[in-house]
């Protein structure tokens, strides 16, 4: 007698789906909980070397935008010394082209996504607001260095509240699958 | 005596002249039904979601308010603020008319939902008949509203109506047939009153019967073939907008709302239950019977129409005519037994039944081995 004639199949689903009541949602509750993002992410920002870059300015021609924009003057050690440097991150397009085309690793990709502004002319970013700082960390793209050192993307499913967002739980059917990236 | 005769009565004791007491009684009981319905269906649509973001791993609405529970409160504010859009070359008047057709029998139910004992808005001794008179009455709506809309799947959606309600209508009554044989009377209180067995146990094919006809009358997946999204877009409310179509959405709710309570005065024993209050015993049966058809509805995949119609001419309405056949007989012959050797018998003659019918679903016909 095939059991699969006689309605088990429906009891079979609805027994799923009231399974599904027990399981913790995997829903990530954006502004609070922020799920990592990859070791090579190309995020929304540069992250620019002030005493690295020699004003080459190989970033501005590889940039396929124009987006670059380099001014320099000789200085004393028959050097160049960078006056300006500012990127218009409202045209870039995250491509990632000046980080590789960089001869001194001064330039890398961010990590950071969350850096919408309300102005235009706040996204066009100055040499001063390009350096690293706390809140704006380089990421592994083109530079094996920096990614060595990051921690491993996990595809973590729920974040434990208590101890501030930081530690992270993992969901029991997704350990295998949640290895590092 | 029902509560409304009581306040009634009260009201001429206070000298009140006859008019002004009929008046004022009828208005305070309509008053407070419609304010239980309407706040019982802002929380269906709340607890639907939440209910149904869970079944699919998700957390659902949970912003606005405590656990999200004013979302449809936005939900509402948002709909009320869109622009009424009528169609051009749309019949205007029976346009406008359509989502009252559909949402005002589903209010006219509720006289007749004994929410406890007394408290029914008007006691009519045919009530279950007149259940299923009024909410037959929504298909008019419906079918008009895809009619009048002059967009080809609106009234593809009207056809499907159509032939659905009227396909299910039939087991439907025939499985009330079988409650009113054993509880002996069409009242809906004394059907409650009757129960000292609740009729799920009593009768389970009869119950399971209902309950997919009733998910089928309230147009709900797995039944949902007229609002199919993946076929004719939005069915029968594609052309409607703004208040218009949240009349059609709060219809619709309450259907769920008016059968869920009905499917609870007929099989869960309404009111009935121990240590709690008779009201919140009613409120938890009707959300339990509620949530049933969420998880159906998160887990069943929606039927083809000739699967439809199919599944209730030939397997509802047959079985619900031997379900009828078998309750009758036992009513007729067996008036004195005890009850529970019935349960036995029923329960036995149920799964029989089902068996034998789910031969007849099968991939071929049952011919083709899969």
């Amino acid at each position: 007698m095939k059991f699969e004639r006689y309605g088990i199949g429906i009891a079979k689903g609805m027994a799923l789906t009231f399974k599904h009541l027990f399981r913790p949602p995997i829903t990530v509750q954006y502004p609070e909980q922020k799920l990592s993002v990859s070791r090579r992410i190309r995020g929304n920002e540069l992250v620019w070397y002030l005493d690295r870059c020699t004003g080459c300015a190989t970033c501005a021609r590889a940039c396929p935008q124009g987006n670059i924009e380099i001014v320099t003057h000789v200085g004393s050690e028959n050097n160049y010394v960078v006056d300006k440097f500012e990127v218009d991150c409202g045209r870039c397009m995250f491509c990632g082209l000046c980080v590789e085309a960089c001869p001194y690793n001064a330039l890398a990709m961010g990590r950071g996504y969350e850096r919408s502004q309300y102005r235009r002319s706040d996204v066009i970013l100055s040499k001063e607001q390009l350096q690293l700082s706390d809140v704006r960390q380089p990421s592994g793209y083109a530079r094996p260095l920096i990614e060595a050192g990051l921690p491993k993307q996990n595809l973590l499913v729920n974040w434990n509240l208590k101890e501030g967002g930081q530690k992270l739980n993992w969901l029991g059917l997704s350990k295998k699958r949640g290895r590092g990236v | 005596m029902t509560l409304l005769q009581n306040f009634r009565l009260f009201l001429d004791g206070m000298n009140w002249p006859d008019w002004a007491a009929y008046l004022v009684a009828g208005l305070v009981g309509i008053i407070v039904v419609l304010a239980f319905v309407l706040v019982l269906v802002i929380v269906f649509i709340w607890f639907e979601r939440r209910l149904l973001g869970r079944f699919q791993i998700r957390l659902g609405p949970n912003r606005l308010g405590p656990e999200g529970i004013f979302q449809p409160l936005a939900t509402a504010a948002k709909i009320l603020m869109k622009e009424d859009i009528v169609p051009a070359k749309a019949d205007k008047i029976i346009h406008w008319l359509a989502p009252v057709i559909v949402f005002v029998p589903v209010l006219l139910i509720f006289a007749v939902v004994p929410i406890s004992q007394g408290a029914i808005l008007s006691d009519l001794n045919v009530g279950i008949v007149y259940v299923v008179a009024v909410s037959a009455v929504s298909a008019i709506g419906i079918y008009s509203a895809g009619w009048a809309s002059n967009n080809k799947y609106a009234l593809i959606a009207a056809f499907r109506t159509v032939a659905q309600m009227v396909s299910y209508e039939f087991p439907l009554v025939l499985a009330i047939i079988g409650v009113v044989l054993m509880a002996g009377s069409l009242s809906m209180t004394e059907i409650v009153e009757s129960q000292t067995i609740p009729y799920i146990i009593l009768q389970p094919l009869g119950f399971v019967i209902f309950f997919l006809c009733t998910i089928a009358e309230m147009n709900r997946s797995p039944f949902d073939l007229l609002e199919a999204d993946s076929e004719i877009v939005a069915g029968y409310h594609i052309e409607y907008s703004g208040m218009k179509f949240a009349m059609f959405y709060l219809g619709e709710y309450g259907h769920a709302l008016a059968y869920a309570c009905i499917v609870t005065t007929l099989f869960l024993s309404g009111w009935k239950g121990p240590f709690l209050p008779p009201i919140l015993w009613f409120i938890i049966k009707v959300f339990l019977v509620f949530g049933t058809i969420v998880w159906m509805r998160a887990t069943l995949p929606r039927l083809r129409v000739d699967q439809l119609m199919g599944f209730a001419w030939k397997g509802l309405l047959p079985m619900a005519i031997i379900n009828l056949f078998i309750v009758a007989a036992e009513v007729l012959w067996l008036p004195e037994i005890n009850l529970w050797i019935l349960v036995v018998v029923n329960i036995a003659a149920a799964g029989i039944l089902v068996l034998l019918w789910s031969r007849l679903f099968t991939l071929g016909g049952g011919r083709v081995e899969v």
